[in-house]
Formats: C-alpha cells, structure tokens, sequence
C-alpha cells in the first residue's frame, strides 16, 4: 500500500525538521516547504493527501496560502498556529482548513489528527449509514442507536448529530453550526447552540459532563470523535 | 491625601476658591476689626493665605497672598478704602506682609512639591523593586526547567551508552515534565502583558458555566492525574453571557494553584451557584490557607507569600484579578474555618435559561 504524502508547510528549520522525523517514522512521506508561494507550488506539483501548514509564514500570511490552495485542493489541510487568538484559528477554519493544532502541541496529538484526517479523506459516498464508535446513525430510517440501543432525538437534535458524524474529526466552528442547522439569522443566537449540545451529551456520552464523543474546542467550536 | 484631589481642579477654578477664601475671611476680619487692631488682621489674612498654601498651585497661592494684601489695604489700613497709606511705618508693615505672604506661601508649596517628588521617587523604588522580585524569580522559573532539558539531552546525545533504559526513559520524563512548567510559566507572561497592554477586551459570547468548568478541570486532571478535583453546579445553572477564554484562564490558575500548593490527597473543590444576573464561583482548598497578613497583597504582580517555596512567579493569581475585573467582577480570598483557601469570584452577567428545549 502506498505511504501517505504529507506536505509542511513552516519557515521554522527546527519544527519541519521535526515534524520530518516525526512523520516519517510514523510511515508517512513528507515533502518540504519553507514558504508560502513554495508550498503552494509543491503543493500543485505532488498533490499531497495532506497539507501541515503554518500560519505564521514570512512572504505570505498563512490565511492567503490557505484561500488560494483550497481554490484546487480538495485533501484535508490541517493548521498550525503559534498564537492564541481564537478568531485567526476561526478564520483559518472558515478558509478551509480542515482541523488545527497550537504551537506548543503533543506529538501524539498531531498523529492522532493526523490520523482521523487521512482516514476521513476516503470519500464516505453516499452511505445509507454512519457508525462511529459505538453510535450507529441509520440515515434512511432517520434512527440513532447507542450500543444498539434506539435513542429518542428531536429533529434539530438529529440534524446536529448527523452533521456533526458527517465531520467526524473535523473542529466544526460555532457560526458554521449555527448557519447549518437554524440558518443564517441565527449566527448571534449561539446560546441554542450550547443547550443543543448540552441535550445532545446527556443523551449520548457516558458522562456528559465528561464528554469523549462531542469534545469543545475552547471558544472556537465543536470536534465529533469516536470516543473511547 | 486631599492634594492628588486637588490638582485634579483646574487652575482657574482653584484660583476662584482661593479668592473666596480670602473673602470670606477679610468678611470675617471686618467683623472683628472693631475689637482689634489692623495688624492683627494682618495676621489672620496671612493665616488664610498659608492655608491655601497648603493645598493649590502656585498661580491661586499668589492670586491669594496678592488680594489679601490688597484687601488689607483697601479695608483696614486707615485711610479706609483707598489705597493710600499715610505712615511710613504702615507703608513698611504693607511691604513686609506682602513679602512674607510671597515668600511664605511659596515655600510652603515648594515643600509640598518635594515630598510629592519624594513620594513618586519612593513608587518607583517599589516598582523596581518588584521588577527586580520579578527578574529573580522569573530567572529561576524559566532557567531551572531549561536547565533540566539541557541536562538531559546533553545526557542522552552525549553518552547514551552510559545510560540504563531506565535511566533513559527518566531523563525523558523530566525533559517532558520541564517543557510542560516552561509552558506554563509562558502562558502567563503572555497574560500579564495582554493585561499589561490595556487592550484587552473581553469578548462575550454564551457560556454554559457547566460545561467550562468540568473542562478546566479535565484540562488539569490531564496533567495530574492523581488529583481529585469535586465539581458542584446546580443542574439549573443557566448559559452566562462572558468571555470563556479569560473565565477558563481564571479558574484554570486558581485550580492548578491549588493542585500545586496543597498536599496531593487534599480536597480540592469547584462550585458555582447564580441569583439573578449574578454567577458565582468558588474553588475551595483543603491546604494550609494564606497568611492573614498577606491575604491583601496575593493579588499583586510578582507578589509572592514570604515563606513561599521557591517556584512560582508571583503572575498567576494577578492575572486572575486582572481577568475577573476585565469581566467586570471581583475576587475574594479568605481563609476557610475548616482550613484553606476559598476564592470567591462575583461576576454580573446577562443570563439565559433557555435550557431544556423539548417544545419542538
């Protein structure tokens, strides 16, 4: 089977030095680029199926690189950023980026979403079913079953869940959730928001004020994983 | 105390107090002026110019000393209302008072500008003094985990063979221990200067307080595993419109205080409660509590208790303050009667209780 290509993106000679060693020992190819026009030239060339890529680049901001990549890329994009304001990460998001990570990260966090993002690459289709983890959502009959138990949902509880399965690893930013699922007058009512979510866990985490499936991304959104 | 008050007056209008005040007194000396002679008025007039000495500027202190001798002569040197003066000797007792009036009352103003000088001059030995505080416990706090990260990779690239798989996996944990306090201790100098830098705003948004707080607490229940941290929240607690980012900022240095001052199997204990538009949270310790002489000052940048065991930079509980007044609220530390610390944070909020939806 082929190895995954992984293209970085990052003026800093350490972190790509490491992120190489890094990945590579984790069976992934790894190509570099020390800045923006380079990376978006590579990126043209050798069609990654994953791009890591700085925010914080010296010709071109990391924002601009992400808009004209995502014109013709469609694999996933994860971003990396050293600072800590949650609008660039929201930004970054709403550009396309797929999922982030801030500068100081854990390796085995960057694999991990590494990981789920290749995975999740592979075209889902037109599948009548979503399972992940122990939730089974069957799309035609519109049933939710937790460990093969049917569990009671209101319609915008369903639709939250749905889309949310639908973008199973992916850090779903408040503004695109609340567009997707009460529509475009509703981005200032995020309060709907956070008590649909708040509904939602009870009825599908263990613990829902420890939640391992809807996991909150501080001040920037929602990330649908498996659980444990 | 009252002169920082008064110099927030304008010129003019301490000019116009000043002027009164001589009126009201030569009114008052007019009064008297039956029962004693003029050059005992002379003195009186001068007491009023001293006192505003005392407390204004120097142009009201020299409109007072000039109409106060004016007024002496107009009014109570004979021949009255004019500003004659027929005998020599008045004509010297004018010059000196006017002198004397000058004089004095400049140098009273003089004095009073030195010891504000001196005062200044003492605040900014303080703040240096502080700086310095700051220097040496910021130099320890970042130097000793880099110290650590350079010791152990010199270890591991310089003589690997030397060392055991243990030993190797030791050295490890340490490097990944020190570039976690390393973080730590960034973290917070970022806060103090985004607080430092007067521009931050908080940005609010629907914050379910539940959800923050069993977050933060799984935040350091990650790194301290063995810690057991007790979460109290009414299942009514409705969505507070905040800024989560500083609030978690807030309960996540108290918490990791905590964690990291009192005894490992001590009860360490999160709970918020709201009446009306007021959400309050407590986090409680079980350790040995603050000195009650030192409970005032906690809060203070790079402040650090006096038998404090070195590390720690004196930043993480003025940033709670900092970030709890940024949000409108206020911070209270008191000792528990059963022992530890207990932090009160009071925030006025808007509220929502739009919470259990199930008309749909």
């Amino acid at each position: 089977m082929n190895r995954p290509l992984i293209l970085v993106i990052d003026d800093d000679i350490q972190i790509r030095r490491l992120l190489e060693i890094t990945l590579r020992a984790s069976g992934y190819e790894v190509e570099m680029a020390a800045t923006g026009r380079e990376g978006i030239s590579i990126a043209a060339s050798i069609k990654p199926d994953l791009v890591l890529l700085d925010l914080g680049l010296p010709d071109k901001s990391g924002q601009e690189v992400l808009r004209e990549i995502r014109e013709w890329f469609a694999n996933p994009i994860l971003v990396l950023s050293v600072l800590t304001g949650e609008e660039e990460i929201v930004d970054a998001l709403d550009n396309g980026a797929n999922d982030y990570l801030t500068k100081p990260y854990r390796t085995g966090e960057l694999l991990a979403r590494v990981r789920s993002l290749l995975k999740r690459a592979q075209p889902v289709g037109n599948l009548p079913s979503i399972t992940s983890g122990n939730l089974n959502i069957d799309l035609v009959a519109k049933v939710v079953k937790n460990n093969g138990e049917v569990l009671k949902l209101t319609a915008t509880e369903y639709a939250l869940l749905v889309l949310f399965a639908r973008n199973e690893g992916r850090v779903l930013t408040h503004q695109y959730l609340l567009k997707e699922i009460w529509g475009p007058g509703f981005l200032n009512q995020s309060q709907y928001l956070r008590v649909y979510v708040a509904q939602l866990r009870k009825k599908i985490e263990k613990d829902p004020n420890r939640p391992e499936i809807i996991v909150t991304e501080s001040r920037v959104g929602y990330r649908f994983t498996e659980g444990r | 105390m009252s002169e920082l008050n008064v110099h927030k007056i304008s010129t003019g209008r301490q000019c116009l107090y000043s002027g009164l005040a001589v009126i009201v007194v030569a009114l008052f000396c007019g009064a008297i002026s039956r029962y004693v002679g003029y050059h005992v008025i002379a003195f009186v007039l001068l007491l009023a110019v001293s006192v505003v000495a005392m407390f204004f500027d120097i142009i009201p202190i020299l409109v007072a000393a000039l109409m106060s001798a004016l007024v002496w002569d107009f009014f109570f040197i004979p021949p009255y209302f004019t500003f004659t003066v027929n005998s020599t000797e008045d004509t010297i007792f004018l010059l000196i008072y006017f002198v004397v009036a000058i004089t004095g009352s400049i140098l009273t103003y003089k004095i009073r500008r030195a010891e504000m000088r001196a005062r200044a001059r003492e605040e900014r030995e303080y703040t240096f003094r502080l700086y310095n505080t700051l220097l040496n416990s910021l130099s320890h706090e970042l130097r000793t985990p880099i110290a650590t990260i350079m010791a152990a990779t010199d270890n591991l690239v310089h003589q690997p063979e030397q060392l055991t798989e243990e030993g190797r996996s030791e050295l490890l944990a340490e490097i990944s221990k020190a570039t976690y306090r390393l973080n730590h201790h960034v973290e917070n100098l970022l806060n103090m200067s985004r607080l430092e830098s007067g521009f931050l705003k908080p940005r609010n948004d629907w914050c379910d307080i539940n959800e923050l707080i069993y977050f933060t607490v799984g935040r350091i229940e990650e790194n301290y595993p063995n810690r057991k941290i007790e979460v109290e929240v009414p299942a009514d607690l409705p969505l507070a419109n905040t800024d989560r980012g500083l609030l978690e900022q807030v309960i996540f240095n108290l918490l990791i205080n905590a964690v990291i001052y009192t005894p490992g199997n001590s009860l360490i204990k999160v709970s918020a409660s709201c009446n009306e538009d007021i959400v309050t949270l407590n986090i409680d310790d079980s350790g040995g509590g603050f000195p009650e002489a030192e409970i005032e000052k906690v809060f203070d940048k790079f402040y650090r208790l006096k038998n404090a065991n070195p590390g720690g930079t004196g930043l993480g509980l003025s940033i709670v303050k900092g970030f709890v007044e940024a949000l409108g609220g206020t911070v209270l530390l008191v000792n528990r009667k059963s022992g530890g610390a207990s932090f009160t944070i009071t925030l006025p909020v808007e509220v929502s209780y739009l919470k259990n939806i199930s008309n749909e």
